[in-house]
């Protein structure tokens, strides 16, 4: 067993990349993502990292070479955050549809304007639509984990697809806590070398991402599609092959003090913690409320949130970003939908806080419970609040 | 669960301190967790970070505030800013202090336990810098025992490398020399 150490979690992540031996790194630092980059470069000029460092001029480049270097056969590693993330937007619908295993962490961080550098969920949901297969950290460790397992995934000859880990800027990203890496050999008997299926190779020529009539065009995009929803199984095989490897077991739904609970906080990434936490202090008080975690974020696991919601009676969502000009926060919008055929639909009161860096304490989430409470007595549920703004 | 939070001024080490306390905590079989108020940091500009320690896994990801001890780096922070903020009742300041004792009180603008040392002065003689985050671990400790000082001394040994021994030094020094005054009922 690998020991139980002390780090900050960004260095947890460049040794996580270290243990799955990538072999491409092309990345550009940008804030809160730059000590991921740091470290992994410190790690390729020391040594200890077999690895291309490739350092690039901007985000669109970086994605650009991860392009380059697994389509030729090598397992790849990115990371970055918000304005860096925007300006890889072209290639990161391009990855997916090339069906190439990138791995790539993306710190989770506000979009200007105004200019942030704090943490919110605007990032990812801006890209959620680029077919990348979706995870959200909820602390270190789950960070570290989900590096060995994206690769997995990604590789999976069934699969073929890029993963993306959202890990919360700052409140994750810079953070010292207990962080166990796994030792080597057990990650190497995990994860063997990556084995494509087919590469770019002069001896071999293929085409990658060629131009499609209107004719073609519909075709290839259902079997991406597909493509995506179908890896779902080797989602959950990866993850009990990783339990049964490491110890630590995961879900595309976690489940906290929810059995039989008439009201259910919906959350994604660092902050269910933080909800957990208010649950047990709303437990002595004789306040009963769960939590559902959602980690996997695409493809959404529809019946397993169906399963996990059943018995309640109302659903406060917590949304990280807005859908400007929408019906309520992303989340909220997408729960809303998968609950639309179903006979007892709970109602869905949909909560936005915790943009750019805004804290959210225990009590806030105690707050929303009883302003969730009184919008579902007066029918005013369908009204999504931006939490604690000043007005 | 053990909520502390560090004053300093950018360029002081607070945030390395909670790191070190942290670090030193897990080392001892503990949970903890330390982070930074983050923002653009400034060198001099007063700055804040926070730490954790439990022997259970904290479960929480928001900013203290109502912490059990706080520490203050730089001496001249109280005059200027309000560093007792939240601090919990049967609490503890730990502060960086350069007059005489018997005005600590007055000037540290608490009721509560207070742990002062001249850590500016021990940082000049044992490291020839005015970095005090090392120094004020001592005091930390001496004000209460969070954990073992030889759990911060192997933390101190791996994160300074050579300069760790200079740092053990203003550790213990400051252990040894801070002066604690019990807080009026």
């Amino acid at each position: 067993m690998g020991k139980r150490v002390g780090m900050e979690v960004s260095i947890g992540a460049a040794e996580a990349v270290k243990l799955a031996r990538a072999e491409c790194i092309a990345a550009y630092p940008i804030t809160p993502q730059t000590h991921i980059v740091e470290h992994l470069s410190e790690l390729v000029n020391n040594g200890e990292l077999d690895a291309e460092f490739i350092p690039v001029e901007s985000e669109h480049s970086a994605m650009s070479v991860c392009c380059g270097c697994s389509a030729v056969g090598a397992r790849t590693f990115t990371c970055t955050s918000s304005q860096g993330m925007a300006l890889m937007n072209e290639i990161l619908f391009i990855v997916p549809a090339m069906r190439l295993p990138i791995v790539m962490i993306l710190a989770n961080r506000s979009l200007s304007s105004p200019l942030s550098i704090w943490n919110d969920h605007s990032d990812i949901m801006s890209i959620r639509d680029t077919g990348w297969i979706q995870l959200f950290a909820e602390n270190g460790q789950e960070v570290v984990d989900h590096v060995l397992f994206a690769f997995k995934v990604a590789e999976n000859p069934n699969v073929l697809l890029p993963v993306m880990i959202n890990m919360d800027g700052f409140i994750l990203s810079h953070v010292i806590e207990p962080i166990e890496l796994p030792d080597q050999d057990v990650v190497d008997k995990f994860l063997p070398p990556y084995n494509p299926v087919q590469r770019l190779h002069p001896d071999h020529p293929i085409t990658m991402g060629a131009f499609a009539i209107p004719d073609l065009f519909t075709e290839t995009k259902k079997a991406q599609e597909e493509a995506i929803k179908s890896s779902f199984p080797y989602i959950i095989k990866a993850w009990d092959e990783l339990g049964n490897t490491i110890g630590r077991y995961y879900n595309p739904i976690e489940k906290y003090k929810s059995e039989g609970k008439k009201i259910l906080f919906i959350t994604m990434g660092s902050f269910g913690e933080t909800v957990m936490t208010a649950i047990d202090m709303m437990e002595e008080k004789g306040i009963d409320v769960g939590l559902i975690r959602i980690r996997l974020w695409r493809p959404f696991p529809e019946k397993e949130f169906l399963d996990a919601i059943k018995d309640a009676d109302i659903l406060i969502v917590i949304d990280r970003a807005i859908t400007f000009g929408g019906m309520a926060g992303p989340v909220t919008t997408e729960i809303r939908s998968v609950l639309y055929h179903e006979e007892n639909m709970p109602a869905v009161v949909g909560f936005i806080c915790g943009l750019a860096g805004r804290d959210v304490t225990p009590k806030d989430y105690e707050r929303m419970v009883e302003i969730a409470k009184e919008k579902v007595k007066k029918g005013k549920e369908k009204e999504y609040e931006i939490y604690g703004v000043r007005e | 669960m053990i909520e502390i939070r560090f004053h300093g001024r950018g360029g002081q080490g607070a945030v390395t301190s909670a790191e070190i306390l942290a670090v030193s905590a897990i080392n001892e079989g503990k949970y903890a967790q330390a982070f930074p108020s983050f923002g653009p940091e400034r060198r001099g500009a007063p700055v804040i970070a926070f730490c954790r320690i439990d022997d259970h896994p904290i479960k929480i990801r928001a900013n203290i505030y109502e912490p059990d001890i706080i520490l203050v780096l730089d001496a001249s922070l109280p005059e200027l800013i309000d560093v007792t903020y939240g601090l919990k009742k049967g609490g503890i300041l730990v502060s960086n202090f350069k007059h005489e004792i018997e005005k600590a009180r007055e000037h540290l603008k608490t009721k509560e336990k207070i742990g002062v040392v001249n850590a500016s002065k021990i940082a000049m003689e044992e490291l020839k810098l005015p970095i005090t985050n090392t120094t004020m671990l001592g005091a930390l400790l001496k004000a209460s025992q969070l954990v073992e000082n030889s759990s911060v001394i192997d933390a101190l040994k791996e994160r300074f490398g050579k300069v760790a021994d200079r740092n053990i030094h203003a550790f213990e020094r400051a252990y040894k020399e801070t002066v604690i005054i019990n807080g009026s009922p």
